[in-house]
Protein backbone atom coordinates (compact mmCIF):
# COMPACT_ATOMS: atom_id res chain seq x y z
CA UNK A 1 0.00 0.00 0.00
CA UNK A 2 1.57 3.66 -0.68
CA UNK A 3 1.49 6.04 1.84
CA UNK A 4 -1.65 7.98 0.59
CA UNK A 5 -3.64 4.51 0.34
CA UNK A 6 -2.91 4.42 4.46
CA UNK A 7 -3.52 8.12 4.77
CA UNK A 8 -7.25 6.96 2.71
CA UNK A 9 -7.42 4.36 5.17
CA UNK A 10 -7.78 6.00 8.26
CA UNK A 11 -10.04 8.77 6.95
CA UNK A 12 -12.06 5.92 6.42
CA UNK A 13 -11.68 4.57 9.71
CA UNK A 14 -12.72 7.81 11.27
CA UNK A 15 -15.41 8.74 9.39
CA UNK A 16 -17.88 6.08 10.95
CA UNK A 17 -17.58 8.45 14.03
CA UNK A 18 -19.58 11.53 13.90
CA UNK A 19 -19.48 12.61 17.67
CA UNK A 20 -15.83 14.07 18.66
CA UNK A 21 -16.32 11.83 21.68
CA UNK A 22 -16.30 8.82 20.04
CA UNK A 23 -13.48 10.49 17.83
CA UNK A 24 -10.95 10.78 20.29
CA UNK A 25 -12.37 7.55 22.52
CA UNK A 26 -10.98 5.75 19.35
CA UNK A 27 -7.94 7.74 19.30
CA UNK A 28 -7.15 7.36 22.92
CA UNK A 29 -7.86 3.35 22.35
CA UNK A 30 -5.18 3.40 19.40
CA UNK A 31 -2.81 5.56 22.27
CA UNK A 32 -3.13 3.01 25.03
CA UNK A 33 -2.63 -0.19 22.33
CA UNK A 34 0.86 1.33 20.89
CA UNK A 35 3.70 -0.63 22.19
CA UNK A 36 5.76 0.89 24.36
CA UNK A 37 9.34 2.67 23.44
CA UNK A 38 12.37 1.09 24.20
CA UNK A 39 13.50 2.68 27.38
CA UNK A 40 16.75 2.89 25.92
CA UNK A 41 15.38 5.16 22.57
CA UNK A 42 13.47 7.29 24.92
CA UNK A 43 16.21 9.56 25.98
CA UNK A 44 17.04 13.31 24.92
CA UNK A 45 18.21 12.65 21.49
CA UNK A 46 14.97 11.41 20.47
CA UNK A 47 12.73 14.25 22.45
CA UNK A 48 10.66 16.36 20.54
CA UNK A 49 9.77 18.95 23.19
CA UNK A 50 6.46 20.57 22.89
CA UNK A 51 4.49 22.91 25.81
CA UNK A 52 2.14 20.80 26.34
CA UNK A 53 2.93 16.96 26.16
CA UNK A 54 6.86 15.15 25.26
CA UNK A 55 7.19 12.92 21.89
CA UNK A 56 10.04 10.68 21.29
CA UNK A 57 10.41 9.46 17.93
CA UNK A 58 13.39 6.97 17.15
CA UNK A 59 14.48 6.13 13.69
CA UNK A 60 16.36 2.84 11.82
CA UNK A 61 17.16 3.15 8.90
CA UNK A 62 17.28 -0.62 7.24
CA UNK A 63 17.46 -2.31 4.18
CA UNK A 64 16.94 1.22 2.19
CA UNK A 65 13.64 2.09 4.47
CA UNK A 66 12.83 3.99 7.95
CA UNK A 67 11.43 2.09 10.55
CA UNK A 68 10.07 4.47 13.32
CA UNK A 69 9.08 3.96 17.18
CA UNK A 70 7.74 6.55 18.95
CA UNK A 71 5.91 7.66 21.92
CA UNK A 72 4.48 10.41 24.00
CA UNK A 73 3.67 11.00 27.59
CA UNK A 74 0.07 12.10 26.91
CA UNK A 75 -2.30 9.25 25.32
CA UNK A 76 -4.16 11.31 23.07
CA UNK A 77 -0.38 12.18 21.47
CA UNK A 78 0.38 8.60 21.23
CA UNK A 79 -2.75 7.91 19.24
CA UNK A 80 -1.59 10.34 16.97
CA UNK A 81 1.61 8.82 16.85
CA UNK A 82 0.32 5.30 16.24
CA UNK A 83 -1.71 6.58 13.00
CA UNK A 84 1.92 8.53 12.08
CA UNK A 85 4.06 5.45 12.36
CA UNK A 86 1.13 3.84 10.35
CA UNK A 87 1.48 5.79 7.55
CA UNK A 88 5.49 6.90 7.81
CA UNK A 89 7.03 3.48 9.03
CA UNK A 90 8.66 0.90 6.35
CA UNK A 91 9.16 3.38 3.80
CA UNK A 92 12.16 4.70 1.63
CA UNK A 93 13.60 8.23 1.93
CA UNK A 94 11.97 9.07 -1.09
CA UNK A 95 8.43 8.25 -0.31
CA UNK A 96 8.65 10.41 2.77
CA UNK A 97 9.87 13.01 0.96
CA UNK A 98 7.45 12.94 -1.95
CA UNK A 99 4.36 12.93 -0.01
CA UNK A 100 2.35 14.93 2.18
CA UNK A 101 0.35 14.25 5.14
CA UNK A 102 -2.89 15.66 5.05
CA UNK A 103 -4.43 12.53 7.05
CA UNK A 104 -4.47 14.88 10.52
CA UNK A 105 -6.22 17.39 8.39
CA UNK A 106 -8.41 15.28 7.20
CA UNK A 107 -9.99 13.35 10.34
CA UNK A 108 -10.25 16.49 11.71
CA UNK A 109 -7.70 16.70 14.31
CA UNK A 110 -6.36 19.96 12.32
CA UNK A 111 -6.15 21.83 16.18
CA UNK A 112 -3.40 19.12 16.90
CA UNK A 113 -1.43 20.81 13.33
CA UNK A 114 -1.54 24.29 15.07
CA UNK A 115 1.69 26.05 14.45
CA UNK A 116 2.06 26.92 18.20
CA UNK A 117 3.67 24.96 20.98
CA UNK A 118 1.22 23.06 20.89
CA UNK A 119 2.35 19.10 21.16
CA UNK A 120 4.95 18.65 18.92
CA UNK A 121 2.75 16.87 16.05
CA UNK A 122 4.22 19.20 13.88
CA UNK A 123 7.52 19.31 14.98
CA UNK A 124 7.13 15.48 14.63
CA UNK A 125 5.70 15.72 11.23
CA UNK A 126 9.43 17.85 10.25
CA UNK A 127 11.75 15.86 11.87
CA UNK A 128 10.42 13.01 9.99
CA UNK A 129 10.85 14.37 6.70
CA UNK A 130 14.50 15.45 8.37
CA UNK A 131 15.65 11.84 8.73
CA UNK A 132 14.03 10.92 5.35
CA UNK A 133 16.24 13.82 3.41
CA UNK A 134 19.38 12.97 5.71
CA UNK A 135 18.93 8.99 5.00
CA UNK A 136 18.33 9.71 1.70
CA UNK A 137 21.54 11.68 1.05
CA UNK A 138 23.56 8.76 2.67
CA UNK A 139 21.62 5.83 0.24
CA UNK A 140 22.39 7.81 -2.50
CA UNK B 1 -27.87 43.78 46.25
CA UNK B 2 -26.91 40.39 45.24
CA UNK B 3 -25.66 39.97 41.83
CA UNK B 4 -27.81 38.72 38.86
CA UNK B 5 -25.55 36.09 37.53
CA UNK B 6 -28.54 35.13 34.49
CA UNK B 7 -28.58 38.81 33.90
CA UNK B 8 -25.12 39.71 33.52
CA UNK B 9 -24.55 36.57 31.19
CA UNK B 10 -26.80 38.17 28.85
CA UNK B 11 -23.98 41.13 28.91
CA UNK B 12 -21.72 38.60 27.40
CA UNK B 13 -23.15 37.41 24.03
CA UNK B 14 -20.13 34.87 23.41
CA UNK B 15 -21.12 32.76 26.46
CA UNK B 16 -24.31 31.62 24.83
CA UNK B 17 -23.38 29.70 22.19
CA UNK B 18 -22.22 25.75 21.58
CA UNK B 19 -18.70 24.31 20.46
CA UNK B 20 -18.50 20.47 19.64
CA UNK B 21 -22.69 20.60 19.58
CA UNK B 22 -22.06 21.67 23.59
CA UNK B 23 -23.05 24.45 25.76
CA UNK B 24 -19.95 26.71 25.98
CA UNK B 25 -18.44 26.94 29.65
CA UNK B 26 -15.47 29.06 29.37
CA UNK B 27 -13.30 28.59 32.69
CA UNK B 28 -10.14 30.60 31.39
CA UNK B 29 -10.64 33.80 32.27
CA UNK B 30 -7.60 34.18 33.74
CA UNK B 31 -5.88 33.77 30.48
CA UNK B 32 -8.89 36.96 29.26
CA UNK B 33 -11.58 37.51 30.38
CA UNK B 34 -14.78 37.85 28.12
CA UNK B 35 -15.70 41.54 27.73
CA UNK B 36 -19.63 42.33 28.32
CA UNK B 37 -21.75 44.69 25.13
CA UNK B 38 -21.07 48.11 26.78
CA UNK B 39 -17.08 47.35 26.24
CA UNK B 40 -17.61 46.10 22.77
CA UNK B 41 -20.62 49.09 21.89
CA UNK B 42 -18.16 51.32 22.41
CA UNK B 43 -15.41 50.53 20.37
CA UNK B 44 -17.16 50.47 17.45
CA UNK B 45 -19.61 53.71 18.08
CA UNK B 46 -15.76 55.02 18.40
CA UNK B 47 -14.38 53.66 14.89
CA UNK B 48 -18.13 55.31 13.42
CA UNK B 49 -19.27 58.49 15.30
CA UNK B 50 -15.57 60.18 16.44
CA UNK B 51 -12.54 58.32 15.71
CA UNK B 52 -9.29 60.74 15.24
CA UNK B 53 -5.91 60.86 16.47
CA UNK B 54 -5.41 61.97 19.85
CA UNK B 55 -3.42 64.70 21.07
CA UNK B 56 -2.91 66.50 17.56
CA UNK B 57 -5.08 67.29 15.43
CA UNK B 58 -6.85 70.73 15.65
CA UNK B 59 -10.29 68.94 14.59
CA UNK B 60 -13.43 67.74 16.03
CA UNK B 61 -13.30 64.07 16.14
CA UNK B 62 -9.76 64.33 17.63
CA UNK B 63 -10.65 66.66 19.87
CA UNK B 64 -13.67 63.93 20.83
CA UNK B 65 -11.07 61.48 21.27
CA UNK B 66 -8.69 62.87 22.93
CA UNK B 67 -11.06 64.36 25.60
CA UNK B 68 -12.88 60.73 26.27
CA UNK B 69 -8.87 59.04 26.11
CA UNK B 70 -7.87 61.66 28.48
CA UNK B 71 -11.34 60.96 30.72
CA UNK B 72 -10.20 57.11 31.27
CA UNK B 73 -7.22 57.98 32.89
CA UNK B 74 -8.92 59.71 35.22
CA UNK B 75 -10.88 56.84 35.62
CA UNK B 76 -7.80 54.57 36.43
CA UNK B 77 -6.55 56.60 38.16
CA UNK B 78 -9.81 56.84 40.93
CA UNK B 79 -10.34 52.77 40.13
CA UNK B 80 -6.65 52.09 41.95
CA UNK B 81 -6.25 55.61 43.88
CA UNK B 82 -3.64 56.91 42.53
CA UNK B 83 -2.81 60.29 43.53
CA UNK B 84 -2.61 61.90 40.05
CA UNK B 85 -3.19 61.20 36.59
CA UNK B 86 0.39 61.95 35.68
CA UNK B 87 0.71 58.43 37.25
CA UNK B 88 -0.78 56.59 34.88
CA UNK B 89 0.62 55.43 31.81
CA UNK B 90 -1.35 53.45 29.03
CA UNK B 91 0.56 50.46 27.52
CA UNK B 92 -0.10 47.53 25.66
CA UNK B 93 -0.58 45.29 28.72
CA UNK B 94 1.03 43.94 31.61
CA UNK B 95 3.82 42.53 29.94
CA UNK B 96 4.59 45.67 28.01
CA UNK B 97 4.54 47.61 31.13
CA UNK B 98 6.77 45.91 33.06
CA UNK B 99 9.06 45.97 30.11
CA UNK B 100 9.14 49.66 30.36
CA UNK B 101 9.98 49.44 34.13
CA UNK B 102 12.64 46.89 33.61
CA UNK B 103 13.60 49.05 31.20
CA UNK B 104 13.56 52.48 32.22
CA UNK B 105 14.03 52.23 36.26
CA UNK B 106 16.74 50.16 35.16
CA UNK B 107 18.78 52.61 33.46
CA UNK B 108 18.15 55.05 35.89
CA UNK B 109 18.72 53.18 38.98
CA UNK B 110 20.38 50.03 38.77
CA UNK B 111 24.29 49.60 38.29
CA UNK B 112 26.92 46.44 38.34
CA UNK B 113 26.21 44.21 40.92
CA UNK B 114 22.91 45.10 42.43
CA UNK B 115 20.06 42.92 42.92
CA UNK B 116 16.35 42.34 41.92
CA UNK B 117 14.27 40.15 44.16
CA UNK B 118 12.10 38.04 41.84
CA UNK B 119 9.01 35.22 43.21
CA UNK B 120 9.50 31.69 42.51
CA UNK B 121 5.82 32.68 41.61
CA UNK B 122 5.92 34.91 38.95
CA UNK B 123 4.91 34.61 35.31
CA UNK B 124 7.45 34.69 32.93
CA UNK B 125 6.33 38.47 32.31
CA UNK B 126 7.85 39.27 35.41
CA UNK B 127 11.14 37.03 35.51
CA UNK B 128 12.22 37.32 32.02
CA UNK B 129 12.13 41.55 31.21
CA UNK B 130 14.13 41.42 34.64
CA UNK B 131 16.41 38.83 33.29
CA UNK B 132 17.10 41.04 30.24
CA UNK B 133 17.85 44.36 32.67
CA UNK B 134 19.90 42.54 34.65
CA UNK B 135 22.50 40.53 31.49
CA UNK B 136 22.27 44.45 30.14
CA UNK B 137 23.33 46.10 33.65
CA UNK B 138 25.86 43.48 35.51
CA UNK B 139 22.94 42.95 38.04
CA UNK B 140 21.88 39.65 39.83
CA UNK B 141 18.21 38.21 40.16
CA UNK B 142 17.62 36.84 43.57
CA UNK B 143 14.87 34.10 43.89
CA UNK B 144 12.36 34.23 46.50
CA UNK B 145 10.80 31.27 47.11
CA UNK B 146 7.24 29.41 47.38
CA UNK B 147 6.10 26.57 50.10
CA UNK B 148 4.60 23.57 48.57
CA UNK B 149 1.36 24.99 50.03
CA UNK B 150 1.57 28.25 47.97
CA UNK B 151 2.81 30.31 50.35
CA UNK B 152 5.39 32.79 49.25
CA UNK B 153 8.01 32.44 52.46
CA UNK B 154 8.95 36.24 53.10
CA UNK B 155 10.24 35.52 56.00
CA UNK B 156 13.26 35.44 53.92
CA UNK B 157 13.60 38.75 53.15
CA UNK B 158 15.11 39.78 56.04
CA UNK B 159 17.52 37.73 54.46
CA UNK B 160 17.33 38.25 50.93
CA UNK B 161 17.26 41.85 51.06
CA UNK B 162 21.03 43.56 51.23
CA UNK B 163 22.46 46.94 50.19
CA UNK B 164 22.84 46.01 46.91
CA UNK B 165 18.62 45.21 46.42
CA UNK B 166 16.81 47.60 44.44
CA UNK B 167 13.86 45.89 43.92
CA UNK B 168 11.26 43.16 44.36
CA UNK B 169 9.25 41.84 41.34
CA UNK B 170 5.89 40.32 43.24
CA UNK B 171 2.94 39.06 41.89
CA UNK B 172 -0.52 40.30 43.75
CA UNK B 173 -2.21 37.34 42.85
CA UNK B 174 -0.51 34.11 41.23
CA UNK B 175 -1.36 33.26 38.13
CA UNK B 176 -1.42 29.74 38.83
CA UNK B 177 -1.62 29.15 42.52
CA UNK B 178 -4.04 31.94 42.85
CA UNK B 179 -2.31 32.59 46.06
CA UNK B 180 -3.14 36.45 47.09
CA UNK B 181 0.46 37.56 47.91
CA UNK B 182 0.34 40.04 51.21
CA UNK B 183 1.91 42.64 49.04
CA UNK B 184 1.36 45.21 51.37
CA UNK B 185 3.21 43.68 53.70
CA UNK B 186 6.36 42.79 51.48
CA UNK B 187 6.13 46.67 50.26
CA UNK B 188 6.66 47.49 53.82
CA UNK B 189 9.62 45.61 54.39
CA UNK B 190 11.24 46.60 51.59
CA UNK B 191 10.74 50.46 51.90
CA UNK B 192 11.75 50.02 55.55
CA UNK B 193 15.16 48.92 53.49
CA UNK B 194 14.84 51.45 51.04
CA UNK B 195 13.69 49.02 48.50
CA UNK B 196 11.50 49.56 45.72
CA UNK B 197 8.61 46.76 44.51
CA UNK B 198 6.57 46.29 41.64
CA UNK B 199 3.31 44.33 41.65
CA UNK B 200 2.25 42.66 38.73
CA UNK B 201 -1.52 42.68 39.26
CA UNK B 202 -2.78 41.13 36.19
CA UNK B 203 -4.54 38.57 38.23
CA UNK B 204 -5.79 40.83 41.25
CA UNK B 205 -7.85 43.43 39.45
CA UNK B 206 -10.78 41.59 38.67
CA UNK B 207 -11.01 39.96 41.95
CA UNK B 208 -9.52 42.37 44.75
CA UNK B 209 -10.05 45.97 45.42
CA UNK B 210 -6.73 47.93 44.38
CA UNK B 211 -5.46 50.75 46.44
CA UNK B 212 -2.02 51.82 45.29
CA UNK B 213 -1.67 54.60 48.15
CA UNK B 214 -2.27 52.04 50.95
CA UNK B 215 -0.01 49.86 49.29
CA UNK B 216 2.40 51.76 49.04
CA UNK B 217 3.33 50.23 46.08
CA UNK B 218 6.19 52.16 43.42
CA UNK B 219 4.80 50.36 40.55
CA UNK B 220 1.70 49.01 39.94
CA UNK B 221 0.72 47.06 36.63
CA UNK B 222 -2.12 45.30 34.51
CA UNK B 223 -3.76 44.53 31.56
CA UNK B 224 -7.70 45.28 30.69
CA UNK B 225 -8.35 42.09 28.80
CA UNK B 226 -7.83 40.35 32.11
CA UNK B 227 -11.17 42.55 33.75
CA UNK B 228 -13.84 42.88 30.91
CA UNK B 229 -11.75 45.29 29.11
CA UNK B 230 -10.36 45.12 24.96
CA UNK B 231 -6.93 43.29 24.39
CA UNK B 232 -3.95 45.57 23.68
CA UNK B 233 -4.38 47.96 26.59
CA UNK B 234 -2.35 47.91 29.47
CA UNK B 235 -1.54 49.64 32.48
CA UNK B 236 2.29 51.39 34.41
CA UNK B 237 1.57 52.99 37.40
CA UNK B 238 4.24 54.89 39.50
CA UNK B 239 5.50 56.59 42.27
CA UNK B 240 6.25 60.42 40.58
CA UNK B 241 9.52 60.77 42.25
CA UNK B 242 10.69 57.57 40.12
CA UNK B 243 8.55 58.30 37.42
CA UNK B 244 10.41 61.84 36.63
CA UNK B 245 13.86 60.34 37.15
CA UNK B 246 13.34 57.52 34.63
CA UNK B 247 14.31 57.88 30.92
CA UNK B 248 11.68 57.53 28.33
CA UNK B 249 11.29 53.54 27.11
CA UNK B 250 10.48 54.07 23.80
CA UNK B 251 10.99 57.39 21.45
CA UNK B 252 8.62 58.62 18.63
CA UNK B 253 5.63 60.93 18.67
CA UNK B 254 3.91 62.21 21.47
CA UNK B 255 6.48 61.51 24.40
CA UNK B 256 8.56 64.87 23.03
CA UNK B 257 8.65 68.39 23.95
CA UNK B 258 11.00 69.42 21.03
CA UNK B 259 13.04 67.80 18.27
CA UNK B 260 15.94 68.94 16.35
CA UNK B 261 18.29 67.11 15.25
CA UNK B 262 21.27 67.81 17.71
CA UNK B 263 19.13 67.25 20.58
CA UNK B 264 15.23 66.11 21.43
CA UNK B 265 13.77 66.90 25.00
CA UNK B 266 10.69 65.16 26.47
CA UNK B 267 7.38 65.54 27.39
CA UNK B 268 6.06 65.40 30.71
CA UNK B 269 4.80 63.03 32.28
CA UNK B 270 2.86 60.97 31.58
CA UNK B 271 3.37 61.63 28.08
CA UNK B 272 7.50 61.08 27.96
CA UNK B 273 6.10 57.14 28.63
CA UNK B 274 3.82 56.91 25.88
CA UNK B 275 5.67 57.22 22.35
CA UNK B 276 3.21 56.74 18.96
CA UNK B 277 -0.70 56.45 18.62
CA UNK B 278 -1.56 54.17 20.87
CA UNK B 279 -4.51 51.86 21.77
CA UNK B 280 -6.99 54.74 21.19
CA UNK B 281 -10.14 52.63 20.83
CA UNK B 282 -8.81 50.39 23.15
CA UNK B 283 -8.08 53.10 26.30
CA UNK B 284 -11.83 54.41 25.85
CA UNK B 285 -13.75 51.25 25.70
CA UNK B 286 -11.35 50.04 28.72
CA UNK B 287 -13.11 52.93 30.56
CA UNK B 288 -16.43 51.48 30.11
CA UNK B 289 -14.56 48.29 31.57
CA UNK B 290 -14.18 49.56 34.73
CA UNK B 291 -17.78 51.27 34.90
CA UNK B 292 -19.07 47.99 34.63
CA UNK B 293 -16.95 46.45 37.21
CA UNK B 294 -18.05 49.09 39.38
CA UNK B 295 -21.20 49.15 38.66
CA UNK B 296 -21.43 45.22 39.48
CA UNK B 297 -19.33 46.33 42.96
CA UNK B 298 -15.98 44.71 42.80
CA UNK B 299 -16.76 43.56 46.60
CA UNK B 300 -19.87 41.17 45.79
CA UNK B 301 -17.74 40.40 42.59
CA UNK B 302 -14.60 38.90 44.27
CA UNK B 303 -17.53 37.24 47.40
CA UNK B 304 -19.37 35.32 44.57
CA UNK B 305 -16.09 34.25 42.89
CA UNK B 306 -14.81 33.21 46.27
CA UNK B 307 -18.05 31.05 46.42
CA UNK B 308 -16.94 29.70 42.95
CA UNK B 309 -13.31 29.02 44.35
CA UNK B 310 -14.62 27.14 47.59
CA UNK B 311 -17.75 25.10 45.97
CA UNK B 312 -15.33 24.04 42.69
CA UNK B 313 -12.37 23.23 45.22
CA UNK B 314 -14.70 20.86 47.13
CA UNK B 315 -15.58 18.84 44.18
CA UNK B 316 -12.59 18.75 42.65
CA UNK B 317 -11.45 16.98 46.38
CA UNK B 318 -13.81 14.27 45.60
CA UNK B 319 -12.05 13.09 42.68
CA UNK B 320 -9.39 10.15 43.74
CA UNK B 321 -5.84 11.22 42.53
CA UNK B 322 -6.66 15.13 42.51
CA UNK B 323 -3.74 16.96 43.61
CA UNK B 324 -4.55 21.24 43.68
CA UNK B 325 -1.14 23.60 43.24
CA UNK B 326 -1.80 26.39 45.60
CA UNK B 327 -3.90 25.45 48.61
CA UNK B 328 -3.66 28.84 50.51
CA UNK B 329 -6.91 30.13 52.01
CA UNK B 330 -6.01 33.76 50.71
CA UNK B 331 -6.85 32.87 46.98
CA UNK B 332 -8.57 34.19 43.96
CA UNK B 333 -9.88 33.40 40.61
CA UNK B 334 -7.92 30.50 39.57
CA UNK B 335 -7.29 26.46 40.37
CA UNK B 336 -4.54 24.53 39.24
CA UNK B 337 -4.19 20.86 39.46
CA UNK B 338 -3.07 17.28 37.80
CA UNK B 339 -4.79 14.00 38.37
CA UNK B 340 -2.48 11.57 38.94
CA UNK B 341 -2.08 9.29 35.61
CA UNK B 342 -3.86 11.30 33.66
CA UNK B 343 -2.00 13.83 31.50
CA UNK B 344 -3.16 17.47 31.53
CA UNK B 345 -2.91 17.32 27.67
CA UNK B 346 -5.19 14.80 27.31
CA UNK B 347 -7.81 16.52 30.04
CA UNK B 348 -7.70 19.31 28.41
CA UNK B 349 -8.07 18.35 25.17
CA UNK B 350 -11.52 16.10 25.76
CA UNK B 351 -12.96 19.16 28.13
CA UNK B 352 -12.28 20.82 24.60
CA UNK B 353 -14.19 18.60 22.88
CA UNK B 354 -17.19 18.32 25.56
CA UNK B 355 -17.84 22.36 25.71
CA UNK B 356 -15.09 23.37 28.24
CA UNK B 357 -12.53 25.93 28.08
CA UNK B 358 -9.81 25.52 30.82
CA UNK B 359 -6.02 26.12 30.14
CA UNK B 360 -3.82 23.54 30.00
CA UNK B 361 0.66 23.56 30.00
CA UNK B 362 3.21 25.05 31.84
CA UNK B 363 0.69 28.10 32.03
CA UNK B 364 3.72 30.87 31.47
CA UNK B 365 5.39 29.44 34.55
CA UNK B 366 8.13 26.85 34.21
CA UNK B 367 9.90 27.74 38.00
CA UNK B 368 6.01 26.49 39.43
CA UNK B 369 5.90 23.40 37.27
CA UNK B 370 10.00 22.79 38.40
CA UNK B 371 9.08 23.55 42.11
CA UNK B 372 6.03 20.80 41.73
CA UNK B 373 8.00 19.12 38.91
CA UNK B 374 5.07 18.43 36.67
CA UNK B 375 5.63 18.78 33.11
CA UNK B 376 2.04 20.60 33.03
CA UNK B 377 -0.78 21.30 34.64
CA UNK B 378 -4.64 22.23 34.37
CA UNK B 379 -5.91 25.40 35.12
CA UNK B 380 -9.59 26.27 35.92
CA UNK B 381 -10.47 30.27 36.86
CA UNK B 382 -13.33 31.87 36.80
CA UNK B 383 -14.88 35.12 36.48
CA UNK B 384 -18.20 37.14 37.42
CA UNK B 385 -20.13 35.53 34.49
CA UNK B 386 -19.32 31.74 35.66
CA UNK B 387 -22.13 29.68 37.56
CA UNK B 388 -22.26 26.79 40.44
CA UNK B 389 -24.06 24.91 37.55
CA UNK B 390 -21.32 25.08 35.19
CA UNK B 391 -18.49 24.21 38.00
CA UNK B 392 -21.52 21.01 38.44
CA UNK B 393 -21.44 20.34 34.78
CA UNK B 394 -17.21 20.33 34.51
CA UNK B 395 -17.31 18.04 37.54
CA UNK B 396 -19.68 15.31 35.90
CA UNK B 397 -17.29 15.84 32.32
CA UNK B 398 -14.22 15.65 34.75
CA UNK B 399 -15.54 12.38 36.45
CA UNK B 400 -16.15 10.81 32.75
CA UNK B 401 -12.84 11.49 31.55
CA UNK B 402 -11.00 10.28 34.81
CA UNK B 403 -12.85 6.53 33.93
CA UNK B 404 -12.08 7.19 30.67
CA UNK B 405 -8.66 8.29 30.69
CA UNK B 406 -7.57 6.23 33.85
Amino acid sequence: MTIENIQQEIVEEFSIYEDWMDKYGYLIELGNDLKELDPKLKNDQHLIKGCQSRVWLAPEFKDGKIYFQGESDAVIVKGLVALLLRVVSGRTPEELINNELHFVDDIGLKQHLSPTRSNGLVAMIKQIKLYAVAYNKISS
Amino acid sequence: MTLDIANIRKDFPILDQKVYNKPLIYFDSAASSQKPLCVLKKEEQLHVEYYGNIHRGAHYLADQATNDYEAVRDLVKDFIHAKSREQIIFTKGTTESINLVAFSYGEAFVAKGDEIIVTEMEHHANIVPWQMMAERKGAKIVKLPFADDGRLEIELLDQLITEKTKLIAVAHVSNTLGTINPVKEIISKAHAKGVKVLVDGAQAMSHLKVDVQELDADFYVFSAHKIYGPNGVGIMYGKKELLSQMPPYQGGGEMISQVTFEKTTYNELPYKFEAGTPHITGVIAFGEAIRYLQNLNIEEVATYEHQLLDYATGKLLEIPGMQIYGTQKEKSGAITFNIEGIHPFDLGTMLDKMGIAVRTGRLCADPVMDHYQQPAMIRISFAVYNTLEEIDQFIDALKKLVAMLG
